[in-house]
């Protein structure tokens, strides 16, 4: 029996042994490429792809389409990733760590941008040849990573208050509420009604995932607190993002906030809210639709998200394109985002598949508005609205914010105690 | 035990080298043991070999080399990540001693918890199953295409379809009629992953057992009636030993795969939940990060783990599953079959 | 009939009941939400409150690319089990039936082959692959697959083979088989069952292996069923297609069972008749 003990260790010894004569022979690394920056040339012309999860509306493909037909010799191949975000980032990260061509220009998801600029995976743009004054600000924000454009807004989202205006106005609620005060007790009153029976007042999104993030910033900032501040050091350990973090402790304590809120994403809110079961919800625009088909069509409005003293604000959602370091045809690249991130383009996407735009212009066109009725509420969104950190190691920095909101949310711990470990781990982050 | 030495160093060399063959254990086997036979098991066993050194061999390495190395450091001065990660040694592995090391221990026990709980779940399902449908007569198809849909059903859709169904809105809260929050941290989605988990890959073991029982020859039972045995005694002294190898490797590559769980707690539960993070999600977690090296680290951990367990259980449960050929040590049971498969057989290749 | 083999037959019958419906029981679920209409997929009634297709239209649209990606699949995982099981058959062939030295270790190599994470060896497969070229090919799927499911395969057959007595390989070359064809026709028709479930269990595996199909591919033609399911969306990013994602589960997994259980007729009534030559 020893003999074969002896044997297997001495397999992975072998094995062991194998992997440091690996080490040996790949540290000695290439040193050319420790220099700063390079501006990228932009050069070459031919076939390119355009990698971005699978759209069910068919819109990308018809836009790409169009461009085709006017370059042919330089077509785009719509290269399409998985619906899940992780992947898509997973996937786009694997390529840039194989130096692959196989992505030339990229969708990134808004918060995606410091990450992949830093690590030099997307090449810095030139912002002049891009109609960004036309954007709005909090969106082109978004694109930038120390000052340098590195993505160009392609759509955007805003969070937005939904609410049952039928209820409320049979409750006597005059105004719309502005405040997280004023909506727990329009609350109060919605619910003394016979059909409110068994409601509860509001939801957003709770589960442990991006969300939370989302649903942590805004409060914070809709309390006049901030994650980051302006130089992008954390600073959430102040009396302003506790209010914010308390907001949403209490109202899951008191009974606001129904307790299997903290395992709602977008879509168990939207459903709670289309069966009837929520007076309040904050989502995204998509919901808008959709619940327009479900049995509380007619009988909802949109409103800008409260905030503790007036109107709160909402985080950014949307997508940027970038430009792919390791593709080839950049020159063709650059040509197709300023086509795909035109006004023109914007206007198809908003028309076709409701996508918000960048574009402040669009906004205000009666047109669209007629389509879509929350626009107004969506510009007022994203012109409050306050990016999520912009920090390189993004990924770190949100999953710190959903593990201490979520403890406090859960009642594990004091949102004091929380803010400050969230402050410590968002330090420990950045100083990496 | 026939092969005695292994020179150092011999992996690589096992195709060439035929050298001399161990003395025959058997006079009587005089056909099996030539050095030809060393020749053609070479041949035989180089192409299963070369498939999975190019596949899972080479990154394997890849992957304990790119352990050594740390995180790409952010330079404050252009804001760039550097190009190179720095070699750090064994800094990874003596880092689950230090901070970093309550979440490691964590996913240590959630890993083996999750092992045992749902191996030692599925091995009674899938062995009652593999009785009853060895039993069956009546509707055979219809209960070997239900017992195969389970394992058949794609994990990403099944991870969807149990989040769907732990919903907290869900039609597992409608049937108990109390709601619990399944997806919240607590022991709740421990269950909720055992139960999916559980239910998918019972009909596993649930196969292997059957096709070993289907070997088993009906003159053992025959024989075994005969001397007046009854069902239970048929079962512990005929079934389970003869059908012993073909269990042990099923709940051998189990434990494997339970190990390395990822996928369903990863959808069901979701990401970054202290109750059922297992290492491989861990791993999975730092690779996503950009942490190479951990995750590396991570994954050479959980590889020298699961090499531990696999060995413990080699030894501990019988030498059968490895054996030699021609080995002095055969089962009472072995040779009852030998005699029974024998008289059974005979015909066969003359008929 | 005694009164004690009916009870028996009778707790037969309860004992197949209880499997069938611990099998079917989830499945039914995602058969039901899947004939669901989407405004009221968030149902929980246990039958649908009118039965609609359009998930399965929606499966079907062309955009989706299904058709293909389920051929792809069959491709994918048919090339594989054929592949692996035939190198696993010469293993195992070696492992139970060959002296020569190494074996533990050689076992031992192959089944530590499957103890790594896959999510860790994909970045260097990605690499050694993008170098070689094969990125977009089937083969860049099929040998992945194979050697996921070789370990399994060889320890499988190995234990097979080893049950099945020596002395009728004796026999066989008694009567002038040599020990090649010996095996092959005696030895293999008896583990029939053993070989047929191994063959089901890496087909199964192949046919649902997803991140190394995702990652070695980026094209929608060459996408196996699973990666297609991961690029089903909903109108917008946040709207989860629960209803097709249930639809197209039912449709990778039903033809799936069939078709196992169709080949298992043809296939071990086959080596039953050979072994009767």
């Amino acid at each position: 029996m020893n003999a074969r003990t002896s044997r297997v260790l001495q397999c992975s010894a072998v094995l062991v042994a194998a992997g440091l004569v690996l080490t040996a022979c790949g540290s000695s690394d290439d040193s050319s490429s420790s220099g700063a920056s390079k501006s990228p040339s932009f050069s070459g012309r031919g076939p390119i792809t355009y990698a971005a999860a699978k759209d069910s509306s068919g819109v990308v493909q018809k836009v790409i389409d169009s461009w085709n037909e006017q370059h042919p010799k330089e077509k785009v191949t719509f290269v399409q990733l998985p619906a899940d975000v992780n992947q898509q980032r997973q996937q786009m990260i694997q390529n840039a760590e194989t130096k692959s061509d196989a992505y030339t220009v990229l969708s990134l998801d808004v918060v995606w941008t410091s990450e992949f600029a830093a690590h030099q995976w997307i090449d810095q743009l030139p912002a002049a040849q891009f109609p960004l004054d036309k954007m709005l600000k909090p969106t082109v924000q978004t694109g930038q990573y120390r000052d340098n454009l590195y993505a160009v807004p392609q759509s955007s989202d805003g969070g937005v208050l939904y609410y049952r205006s039928d209820l409320l106005k049979k409750a006597g609620v005059a105004a719309t509420p502005t405040t997280w005060a004023e909506m727990k007790a329009a609350c109060a009153k919605v619910e003394k009604l016979p059909e409110a029976k068994g409601m509860d007042c509001y939801a957003g999104q709770f589960q442990k995932y991006e969300g939370l993030t989302v649903n942590f910033a805004e409060a914070v900032n809709s309390a006049g607190g901030v994650i980051t501040d302006a130089d992008g050091k954390p600073n959430v350990d102040t009396p302003e993002a506790k209010k914010g973090l308390d907001f949403l402790v209490d109202s899951f304590k008191d009974g606001t906030i129904p307790k299997e809120a903290i395992t709602y994403q977008e879509e168990e809110g939207r459903q709670a809210f289309q069966s009837g079961k929520l007076v309040f919800l904050r989502n995204w625009p998509y919901v808008y639709s959709l619940a327009e088909k479900s049995k509380v069509a007619g009988k909802f409005e949109v409103a800008p998200l409260p905030g503790l003293t007036g109107a709160g604000s909402s985080s950014l959602g949307g997508h940027n394109v970038a430009l792919s370091s390791f593709a080839e045809n950049k020159a063709t690249a650059l040509d197709f985002m300023k086509f795909f991130t035109s006004q023109d383009t914007a206007t198809t996407f908003l028309k076709d598949a409701s996508m918000a735009p960048p574009y402040e212009a669009l906004y205000d066109d009666q047109a669209l508005v007629k389509q879509y009725p929350y626009l107004p509420v969506l510009k007022k969104s994203i012109l409050n609205a306050v990016p999520r950190p912009r920090v390189v190691q993004y990924g770190d920095a949100s999953s710190a914010i959903q593990q201490e909101a979520y403890a406090a949310l859960n009642g594990d711990k004091s949102s004091a105690q929380a803010l400050k470990d969230l402050q410590d781990e968002l330090q420990k982050s950045a100083a990496q | 035990m026939v092969d005695t030495k292994i020179p150092p160093g011999a992996a690589d060399r096992t195709g060439s080298h035929t050298g001399k063959s161990p003395a025959p254990v058997k006079g009587s086997k005089r056909t099996w043991a030539t050095a030809a036979s060393g020749r053609t098991a070479a041949l035989l066993v180089s192409p299963t070999l070369l498939v999975l050194t190019v596949v899972v061999l080479y990154p394997t390495l890849m992957a304990l080399k790119e352990s050594l190395y740390g995180t790409k450091g952010l330079d404050p001065q252009t804001g760039f990540i550097s190009d190179t990660e720095p070699f750090v040694g064994l800094q990874n592995y003596a880092d689950i001693f230090g901070d970093a090391g309550d979440r490691f221990w964590n996913a240590f026990w959630n890993t083996t918890f999750f092992t045992v709980t749902t191996v030692g779940l599925e091995t009674l399902i899938g062995v009652a199953m593999a009785l009853i449908m060895h039993r069956a007569f009546s509707g055979r198809a219809l209960i070997r295409a239900s017992i195969l849909i389970p394992w058949a059903v794609p994990t990403a859709i099944s991870g969807l379809l149990w989040r769907w169904i732990f919903n907290s809105d869900g039609i597992a809260n409608a049937l108990i009629g109390h709601q619990v929050l399944w997806t919240t941290e607590g022991f709740h989605a421990k269950v909720a992953v055992i139960i999916a988990e559980v239910w998918k890959t019972s009909p596993f073991i649930g196969l292997l057992v059957l096709a070993g029982l289907q070997v088993i020859p009906k003159e053992v039972y025959e024989a075994a009636r005969l001397d007046g045995a009854g069902p239970l005694a048929q079962f512990w002294r005929i079934t389970l030993p003869l059908v012993k190898p073909a269990l042990l490797v099923a709940v051998l590559f189990r434990c494997l795969d339970a190990l390395r769980m990822f996928d369903l707690p990863y959808l069901l539960i979701g990401a970054q939940k202290n109750s059922v993070e297992t290492l491989s999600m861990l791993a999975q977690n730092e690779a996503s990060n950009v942490r190479f090296g951990p995750a590396a680290a991570y994954a050479v951990l959980l590889f020298v783990y699961v090499f531990l367990i696999a060995l413990g259980f080699v030894r501990l449960l019988g030498a059968d599953l490895v054996g030699d050929v021609g080995g002095p040590a055969r089962t009472k049971g072995k040779s009852r079959l030998r005699r029974g498969s024998i008289r059974n057989s005979a015909e066969v290749p003359t008929a | 009939m005694t009164s004690t083999a009916k009870w028996r037959t009778w707790l037969l019958h309860l004992g197949v009941a209880a499997v069938v419906a611990y099998c079917l029981a989830p499945f039914y679920w995602m058969l039901v939400s899947s004939l669901r209409r989407s405004s009221d997929i968030f149902d929980t009634s246990l039958l649908p409150t009118s039965v609609s297709f359009e998930n399965y239209r929606a499966v079907f649209s062309p955009s989706q690319g299904f058709g293909r990606a389920l051929l792809n699949s069959l491709i994918v995982s048919g090339t594989t089990t054929v592949l692996a099981l035939l190198l696993a058959t010469f293993t195992a062939y070696a492992m139970a039936r060959l002296h020569f030295r190494f074996k533990r270790l050689i076992l031992t190599l192959i089944i530590a082959t499957s103890m790594f994470p896959v999510v860790s060896i994909v970045v260097p497969l990605l690499k050694l692959f993008t170098d070689i070229g094969w990125i977009n090919t089937y083969q860049a799927m099929i040998v992945p697959s194979m050697s996921f499911v070789l370990p399994l395969a060889v320890w499988n057959l190995t234990t097979f083979f080893k049950q099945m007595p020596d002395e009728l390989e004796e026999a066989a070359m008694i009567d002038g088989c040599t020990q090649g064809q010996a095996f092959r026709k005696v030895i293999i028709p008896l583990a029939a069952p053993g070989i047929f479930t191994t063959a089901i269990i890496c087909f199964i595996a192949a046919w649902n292996e997803f991140l190394i199909a995702l990652s070695m591919t980026n094209r929608p033609s060459i996408q196996t069923a699973p990666v297609a399911i991961s690029k089903f969306t909903g109108a917008t990013q946040f709207d989860i297609p629960f209803g097709s994602q249930m639809a197209a589960g039912v449709l990778v997994t039903v033809p799936l069972v069939i078709m196992v259980l169709l080949f298992q007729r043809r296939i071990v009534a086959g080596l039953t008749a050979g072994a009767a030559k």
